[in-house]
């Protein structure tokens, strides 16, 4: 499995890169420059030796902007991926196994969830509700969910019909355990792969809702930077092209994580 | 196919009208006074706002009011935005066309794009130009919509003067006719390109997987070994097949591009349904954006539906099913 990983070349670039901006955002306190939130009279400044990447329209550092906007992006990437990816793998491991009447009910709630247009339903509850990192988290959890339930429960169904389960329940292993022991340990290879492309929607749907001018002001993000960038288009390419990489290279790295994670735990595909 | 019809409306229809009542509730359930936004700051005189809530019936039990709310859906009426002054329905389809102008072509342009791309790459697999279109797909993929459309008017735009940055038309001068239609154009082409790099990055790696993997079934080795042509097999045998998965990635994209618009419409001030969701949501012009939320869910149910009748046309496994879903 590792070689096979590891084969995916640009997979292991994307891990590398992940990693680092971990302990960016750990060493974060500990970095020298300028704080992202002071206000200074050198604005507008393009790109130079004392700003390496600029200034904005209230003198504040881009570059310390960016660095400080790591955490926000990989906040709610990650925390919005995990509980969606929980809350799937549950209930989609429930309606899997049992079937029945409570397949039908998820299924049926997993269909609207996906015909619902998500970015939309996003925006409102988050306008109308108040910014806050918690609640776009769980906007973008409650969102994505569907995606691994759908996929957990056609493991699941695929799973139960093996022997091994059968032998399993010989012995006397009570239902729920031999789900939670035997079936949904060998069903979350495909959903690990699923939940790290989750990260890369939650990191471009926040970046977006902050685009808009829907998150707090009050938060170093990426999104919120590009806002600024909309702005100042015609006096300051900077404010949006340096920002923009930034959300840009870290989806990408996460869409390349999450396809060399399918490809290294799925047997039957050639890295 | 009649009884594939029915199966997917007795489908849509119980989709729909959960989406009516998410609609409905999820504008009271979260906080804000929407009568007080309508107010603002001005000094009102005491009783005022109560008027005022009680000329919306927002001061009725939520039940009555969610009543009131399907029978005047059920009467074609879609409420009254209060910002706009105007009915939430003419003014959504008036804005949904310009979304549609932008998207229609955009959309095509992808759909098209992305399938030649997937059928030069997809029987070389593994050689250069297939790896290149994977790693250009998934670029496309992860681009943030919004930033592409920002690097586009910096690039053609700002710096080289070559299309307009923003709008739908020249605001300079008023043209009539033909010269209308081409100054209309001419502010279409940047929204449009951005709209398509992105929906070519997602129809051109899905249509790919397709491609690859109805090249790997037995009746295209029957069909070569029977000494048909590479076009012939290509064009007749394979397409076909792979198209199924193509027509659903475009037509589940057709109902959310409407969502989609937002973005690229926000940076290019382009005056259609998304800017009126933006201006609504400054505004907590709450009928105007129940209205926009229900049309575009209904859209998308629409399309869905649309796509699955594609799909029975083009399968006909799929017609004796009855269901696509498993």
């Amino acid at each position: 499995m590792w070689r096979r990983f590891l084969a995916y070349r640009a997979g292991v670039l994307a891990a590398a890169y992940v990693l680092l901006l971990v302990l960016v955002v750990l060493a974060t306190p500990f970095l020298p420059g300028p704080d992202p939130r002071q206000i200074s009279d050198e604005v507008m400044q393009a790109p130079s030796l004392a700003h390496l990447l600029g200034t904005d329209e209230l003198g504040r550092d881009v570059l310390s902007g960016i660095i400080h906007g790591i955490e926000v992006s990989l906040t709610v990437g990650f925390a919005a991926a995990l509980a969606a990816t929980i809350i799937g793998v549950v209930i989609g491991a429930a309606a899997g196994y049992y079937g029945g009447a409570l397949d039908l009910l998820v299924m049926r709630i997993a269909e609207i969830f996906q015909v619902v247009p998500s970015f939309i339903l996003a925006a409102v509850i988050v306008a109308l509700s108040g910014p806050g990192l918690t609640r776009v988290v769980t906007v973008i959890a409650l969102l994505a969910w569907p995606q691994v339930a759908r996929l957990m429960r056609g493991e699941v169904m695929r799973i139960k019909g093996l022997e091994f389960v059968d032998a399993v329940r010989c012995l006397g292993v009570r239902e729920p355990v031999i789900l939670a022991t035997e079936v949904v340990p060998n069903a979350l290879a495909p959903v690990l792969a699923a939940g790290t492309l989750i990260v890369a929607q939650a990191i471009l749907l926040e970046a977006a809702l902050s685009f808009l001018g829907l998150s707090s002001a009050d938060l170093v993000s990426w999104g919120r930077m590009l806002n600024s960038g909309q702005r100042f288009l015609y006096n300051a390419w900077w404010l949006s092209v340096f920002p923009g990489s930034a959300i840009f290279l870290t989806v990408l790295a996460f869409n390349l994580l999450g396809d060399a994670i399918g490809v290294a735990l799925n047997p039957r595909t050639e890295a | 196919m009649r009884r594939f019809l029915v199966a997917r409306l007795g489908w849509a229809i119980p989709v729909i009208l959960a989406i009516l009542i998410v609609n409905f509730l999820i504008i009271h359930i979260v906080p804000g006074d929407p009568i007080q936004a309508l107010i603002g700051d001005f000094p009102a005189p005491p009783g005022y706002a109560d008027q005022v809530r009680h000329e919306f019936g927002l001061d009725r039990p939520v039940l009555t009011q969610l009543g009131l709310y399907l029978l005047n859906l059920a009467k074609g009426q879609l409420g009254f935005s209060f910002a706009n002054r105007q009915p939430v329905l003419g003014l959504t389809i008036e804005r949904a066309q310009f979304t549609l102008l932008l998207m229609l072509p955009a959309l095509a342009a992808a759909a098209l794009l992305g399938i030649v791309m997937a059928l030069a790459a997809a029987p070389r697999a593994g050689s250069l130009y297939d790896s290149g279109l994977t790693a250009l797909s998934l670029v496309g993929f992860s681009l943030p919509i919004f930033w592409l459309g920002q690097l586009l008017v910096i690039v053609f735009a700002i710096k080289l003067h070559l299309l307009p940055a923003q709008g739908m038309f020249s605001l300079r001068t008023r043209l009539t006719g033909w010269a209308y239609i081409l100054d209309v154009g001419w502010h279409l082409i940047l929204p449009m390109f951005a709209v398509t790099i992105y929906y070519v990055a997602i129809v051109a790696r899905v249509a790919r997987a397709s491609v690859l993997d109805a090249l790997s079934q037995d009746f295209v080795l029957t069909a070569k070994a029977k000494g048909l042509s590479r076009r012939h097999v290509l064009w007749r045998h394979v397409l076909p097949n792979a198209l199924i998965p193509v027509v659903t990635v475009i037509g589940y994209n057709f109902g959310y591009s409407l969502t989609g618009a937002i973005l690229v419409e926000t940076v290019f001030a382009w005056p259609g349904l998304g800017n009126l969701f933006i201006t609504s949501i400054g505004n907590r012009d709450y009928p105007l954006l129940q209205g926009i939320f229900l049309l575009t869910a209904i859209a998308v149910v629409i399309a869905n539906v649309a796509t699955d009748l594609i799909y029975a046309a083009l399968d006909p496994r799929v017609r004796a099913a009855g269901f696509r879903h498993a």
